[in-house]
């Protein structure tokens, strides 16, 4: 199969998602926003403790499903690990939004604001893997 | 009903991200590395869920209301300011730093890997962190 067809496919469907989202239940799906709401305790939370459920099922569902295998674990040390996911999360939670919320749905939605967003991490991400792989030579 | 209405966008997501390489650190990693060996798939995640919501999105927001809820629930804001950009800067750093966003890295708790539960773990602490330091 084409290479881009899956990555395609899958993009489809995450927008489908976004689609039906904000059809059904009036609500953007920006997953940094869903789960700051399901730990922080919004009132009417149970939609987004089962949409966080259902990202896992989905994952399972894909593997078994297509019998594609699961992506090799990351081979980074786990301080790394540590350490991305706090400037994600504070991130996220500053610039209020991600690559779902910002990128997927605050464009979709034609926003200035989340236009500049994506591209602003767009490009630090793409600025910081150069630096760790070409700079530092890391792995 | 709302409920269910979670449960199944979320999976339809989650199938989605897995789909779509999205949960694989290595592919991302490698899409964010423009001028080594660039893995431009990814591009077309964005592109694809990005279509969908760009011409769908028109119709949705001409609906009196949600099927399900009283409104929409829409952010109010429109100011870019320094908190957008600085947050925004500080989330990408991190995505290059393991190759994870927080959809995937959740999805990913699914390949049941120790270090994908810890980047979780470090990313609840982090918006923890941001709120405390900018509540809002």
């Amino acid at each position: 199969m084409f290479a881009y067809t899956t990555p395609l496919i899958g993009g489809l469907l995450i927008g489908v998602s976004a689609v039906a989202l904000l059809a059904l239940l009036g609500r953007i799906a920006g997953i940094a926003g869903i789960v700051w709401g399901a730990v922080s305790a919004q009132p009417d939370n149970a939609w987004r403790w089962l949409f966080i459920v259902g990202l896992l099922i989905g994952t399972v569902l894909y593997h078994v499903l297509s019998g594609a295998p699961q992506p090799q674990a990351s081979t980074l040390p786990w301080w790394q690990a540590i350490a991305g996911g706090l400037l994600v999360g504070f991130g996220v939670r500053l610039g209020s939004g991600c690559t779902s919320g910002h990128g997927v749905c605050g464009i979709g939605r034609l926003s200035p604001r989340s236009l500049i967003a994506t591209i602003t991490f767009m490009a630090t991400g793409i600025i910081t893997v150069y630096v760790i792989r070409h700079l530092l030579g890391a792995a | 009903m709302k409920a269910i209405v979670g449960l199944l966008c979320g999976i339809v997501f989650g199938v989605g991200l897995a789909m779509s390489g999205m949960t694989d650190t290595a592919k991302v990693l490698g899409f964010l590395d423009v001028t080594g060996q660039w893995v431009p798939d990814l591009a077309f995640v964005m592109g694809g869920a990005v279509l969908v919501t760009l011409v769908a999105f028109r119709f949705v927001l001409k609906m009196q209301r949600p099927a399900l809820n009283p409104r929409f629930h829409l952010p109010g804001t429109t100011v870019i300011d320094g908190r957008l950009l600085g947050g925004a800067a500080i989330f990408g750093i991190g995505w290059g730093v393991y190759g994870y966003c927080p959809g995937p890295a959740l999805a990913a708790l699914a390949y049941l890997d120790s270090q994908t539960a810890m980047f979780v773990v470090a990313m609840l602490v982090g918006m923890a962190l941001a709120n405390k330091a900018a509540p809002g």
